[in-house]
């Protein structure tokens, strides 16, 4: 339950810059706070800090595009309990388009998504779900007339960041799997000159998605990333070393066929398919739907779905991996990571943008994001 | 009057992209095409896969109705392979199958479709004490109370006064198409709010015995969870535990807030009990299975015919066929075959517009969704289909709740075929699967007491046990309704496999003949618009589908030049 006596937004920044673009000039603005601090009987020394208050009014904006998906990675997010999606609406950020939840359909959406990429260019975030399809010119995927491809272009090129929710944004996912009908690809193949936050998984845990933009709109930058462009504070370990059957494994305690005696004592599944040895993924510790369980909690093999390509390099998914038992526990995200990818995005961060907010003496959302990405100890992204 | 066309892309709340077109003249539409805009070709990947991890591709399908494609697909293989699936597994499906329902139509009717009856800026102007008093008159539900009304309007009043309206913005707020009083709006909006985290919680069922929501975890011939009341990692006391308190929570939301609110909201909305029926052909595969791999079904199979609910005409799915005569596909046998889905065809083939394009409704084909018919005819599928092939059929809990709801809104059984109906049928089946999830659950624990704790079947697991060849057909009814899966397996691969989906159904384009689909007949069916600008209509039917796609608006005359210029304020 909300405490209503809260103000329900985030004390960043411009409410000013609101008042401007609804026709109040900052004098104006100004002028009001000074006979505001009259009004309360306070010395004319408050005046700017009546208006510092005020003036921080703003929710982050926040432009989310659906493109060739299912949907399952917004229903995640809808599972979110920390903050809560109502909180999150509410209070966290301004989430200007979102087609599944937005009141506005058509043209008023359309205007809705267009106006505040205007008002807000170099400083909303960007989310993608889906996947863009690339045969055919596109075709596979338009909305209001317009390929999905176009669509993510547009909405990139006035992002302070972006941040691609789900396999499909990832690297395709399951359309992209083999023999890939539509030419589907992720995010990074396409927007290549800034970096994005690969949010894996099909979908991934609600609370690594929230976690990520919560990290974004805190701490004025994007939390340090793999070499898949993956937060590492989600996927810097694999399943199986965090896994609570580990100890199954390593005591050779397998499950042979479901519902076996192993099933029913909870040993291993390695043998019956477990991806959990190729799998860099939070599962064990987020876990899923109020921490009350995760697939191989249930008795479920790791399908591998934070893993790009999984549908191809982990099927049959009851299969037993091949080799596991020669991957060393140490191997890290990069090493694995960089099989799959060329080139390295690890650590980017918004790093121009930081740098004014931090002399500005507040903490803000960035307002023009390095193009290449120099900044702070990281590398290109990738332009494959 | 001029005749104005309307292009509705996006439609948003919704799954997916789809795209409505619609032709109107004084006030009323008089023609529609919904086309789907996305293809993403997951029967192709299939082709040549495991038959067991078929479940994990098609439920990609949609993320939303997360569950049924899983178990639809896991129906299919299991029907072509002859594999029983144990008591104590059918139990769990059902109730997941069960929660995935009122989960979906919760969500649904909340946060999809309320906004199209709901104002939320209207909710300012209320008098919590008064909708206290309103609300309480509904339900005894805890937080019907004006402290909280009072709360929640606040909340609203700060987020509305701090001028970013987020997913608010552009809304037709203040449409004279909205008839609740302030009260009963901000009432709604306290249960819109309630229902996130509502949501968010029960779903967990979902957790317990698949893993995790969206996209639990399946296994052919049973469930892969197993159940020991005596291991840490199983299904046990405690995690039957939370199933109790899930299922028990999910009713009593149900039975205190959605349907009171259904029923107070459809109360002021009796007029869209004569609006947008549209085809009258209902069809219900049949589902929730009394007994495992039975068909014997809580919802009885079968098909209404032209509204007629004095006949009740057998569902075979030898009858099902697909046409793309008006579809961007290609069939080896020519463009008007109807294929049944066994020997069906995936061959994308566009022949649309380039993109950017403004219209597609001058087009030939103007759709990535096939026309599925039954016997050649157009059906539509969902709750009210169900709801009504079961009253045909003399199902005693349907037509019980059927009538008490016509009784609670003082209108006869032909206010059901309309754009009101199919909203209203959602809550109806979500009490009867309320009641059901208590038998399923006491039912799995009863066995469990007596020692049953079977959940898989492992006899035909080996591809050696199999056939050469097979195929087989996976029925279900998904919360938007019928759904079914086709595969066909050659030398232990899936050689064919073939989905028609709820919404291919009812956002099927014309046909062969000429003949509409169920959006695009509802759209037509004494259909208001009131104004092009603002074309809440059109969403208010179609939202009543609950869609799984994605869409957009303009507007031009009937020879495609656009007449009004659409400004949104």
């Amino acid at each position: 339950m909300y405490n209503p006596t809260q103000l329900p937004w985030r004390k960043d920044e411009s409410l000013v810059e609101y008042l401007e673009q609804t026709g109040v000039p900052r004098r104006d603005f100004l002028k009001f706070c000074a006979e505001m601090a009259v009004m309360l009987g306070l010395a004319s020394a408050m005046t700017p800090k009546i208006a510092k208050a005020l003036a921080s009014i703003k929710r982050p904006p926040v432009v989310w595009l659906s493109l060739q998906e299912c949907t399952g990675c917004v229903e995640s997010i809808l599972r979110s309990s920390t903050p809560s999606i109502g909180d999150l609406l509410l209070d966290t950020i301004s989430l200007d388009f979102q087609e599944n939840l937005m009141a506005a359909a058509g043209f008023a959406a359309e205007k809705a998504l267009k106006d505040s990429m205007e008002a807000n260019k170099g400083k909303y975030i960007l989310v993608v779900t889906g996947s863009i399809p690339r045969n055919e010119g596109g075709i596979y995927t338009t909305i209001a007339g317009r390929t999905a491809e176009d669509h993510l272009k547009e909405a990139a090129a006035g992002a302070a960041a972006i941040v691609a929710v789900g396999a499909c944004a990832h690297w395709g996912n399951v359309q992209a799997a083999k023999p890939n009908p539509t030419g589907a690809v992720g995010v990074r193949d396409i927007i290549t000159d800034k970096p994005v936050v690969n949010i894996a998984g099909c979908p991934p845990i609600a609370d690594v998605i929230t976690a990520t933009l919560v990290h974004v709109l805190t701490f004025g930058k994007i939390p340090e990333l793999d070499r898949e462009g993956r937060p590492k504070f989600a996927y810097g370990a694999k399943i199986h070393d965090q896994c609570p059957r580990r100890a199954n494994y390593d005591a050779g305690q397998f499950v042979e066929k479901f519902d076996d005696e192993a099933a029913r004592n909870g040993y291993c599944l390695y043998h019956v398919g477990c991806k959990g040895p190729e799998t860099f993924s939070p599962c064990p510790i987020f876990m899923w739907n109020n921490k009350e369980s995760w697939p191989i909690g249930a008795g479920h093999p790791c399908i591998g779905c934070t893993e790009p390509h999984f549908w191809d390099t982990m099927t049959p998914f009851y299969n037993r991996l091949p080799n596991t038992a020669g991957i060393p526990v140490e191997r890290t995200a990069d090493i694995v990571g960089g099989v799959m990818t060329a080139a390295a995005v690890g650590g980017i961060a918004l790093h121009a943008a930081a740098t004014t907010a931090s002399r500005m003496g507040k903490k803000q959302l960035p307002v023009h994001p390095q193009h290449g990405g120099s900044g702070q100890g990281g590398n290109s992204p990738t332009s494959n | 009057m001029a005749v104005t066309k309307l292009v509705v892309d996006p439609i948003t709340r919704i799954e997916g992209h789809l795209r409505i077109e619609v032709q109107a003249e004084n006030g009323k539409i008089n023609n529609a095409w919904a086309s789907a805009t996305q293809f993403r070709g997951l029967e192709l990947v299939l082709k040549g896969r495991d038959p067991r991890d078929a479940w994990a591709f098609a439920q990609r399908i949609c993320g939303v109705c997360t569950v049924v494609h899983a178990v639809a697909s896991l129906r299919s293989v299991e029907n072509a392979l002859d594999i029983k699936i144990p008591a104590q597994a059918h139990l769990i499906r059902n109730l997941m199958l069960g929660m995935q329902y009122i989960h979906d139509h919760v969500v649904h009717f909340y946060h999809l479709h309320a906004l199209d009856w709901v104002d939320v800026v209207s909710a300012l102007k209320a008098d919590a004490v008064a909708a206290e008093k309103i609300a309480k008159g509904m339900s005894d539900w805890p937080n019907n109370n004006a402290v909280r009304f009072k709360a929640v309007q606040d909340r609203v009043a700060g987020f509305v006064q701090s001028g970013q309206l987020g997913i608010f913005t552009n809304g037709y707020w203040g449409h004279p198409a909205y008839k609740l009083p302030p009260e009963v709006n901000l009432i709604a909006v306290s249960h819109y709010l309630e229902a996130l985290d509502w949501q968010r919680d029960v779903v967990a069922l979902h957790a317990v015995f698949g893993g995790k929501n969206p996209h639990p975890n399946f296994i052919v011939g049973g469930m892969a969870s197993p159940i020991n009341l005596e291991a840490r990692a199983t299904i046990n006391a405690d995690k039957l535990t939370d199933v109790n308190a899930l299922i028990k929570r999910a009713q009593e939301f149900v039975e205190k807030v959605y349907w009171p609110d259904l029923v107070a909201i459809a109360g002021f909305y009796k007029d869209w009990a004569a609006i947008g029926g549209g085809t009258g052909n209902y069809l219900c595969y049949g589902d929730l299975p009394k007994t495992p791999n039975g068909d014997d079904f809580y919802f009885p199979k079968g098909v209404v015919m032209n509204k007629d609910l004095s006949k009740l005409v057998p569902f075979d799915q030898a009858g099902v066929t697909e046409q793309i005569h008006s579809s961007w596909y290609e069939y080896s046998g020519g463009n008007d075959s109807a294929l049944h889905p066994w020997d069906g065809e995936t061959k994308a083939s566009y022949t649309g517009p380039k993109a950017p394009y403004e219209y597609l409704q001058d087009e030939k084909k103007y759709s990535f969704m096939k026309s599925p018919r039954y016997n050649g005819k157009p059906m539509e599928v969902g709750p009210l289909a169900r709801m009504l092939v079961g009253y045909a059929a003399g199902q005693k809990d349907i037509k019980a709740i059927v009538d008490t709801t016509l009784k609670a809104l003082n209108v006869g059984p032909e206010a059901l075929f309309s754009t009101l109906g199919r909203t209203a049928a959602r809550g109806m089946e979500s009490l009867l699967y309320a009641k059901l999830m208590r038998e399923w659950y006491d039912d799995l624990v009863t066995r469990v007491k007596g020692g049953d704790t079977t959940t898989h079947n492992g006899e035909k697991w080996d591809p050696s046990t199999w056939p050469k060849e097979a195929k087989g057909f996976g029925y279900l009814e998904a919360p938007r309704g019928a759904l079914g899966h086709w595969v066909n397996i050659k030398d232990g691969k899936i050689e064919n496999y073939q989905a028609v989906v709820p919404s291919t159904w009812n956002c099927s384009p014309r046909d062969k003949d000429g003949v509409m689909g169920p959006y695009e007949a509802a759209l037509v069916d004494n259909h208001p618009l009131a104004d092009p600008e603002r074309p809440i209509e059109i969403l208010r039917t179609i939202h009543s589908f609950d869609p799984c796609l994605a869409c957009g608006v303009h507007v031009l005359d009937a020879t495609g030049r656009e007449i009004t210029q659409v400004k949104v304020q």
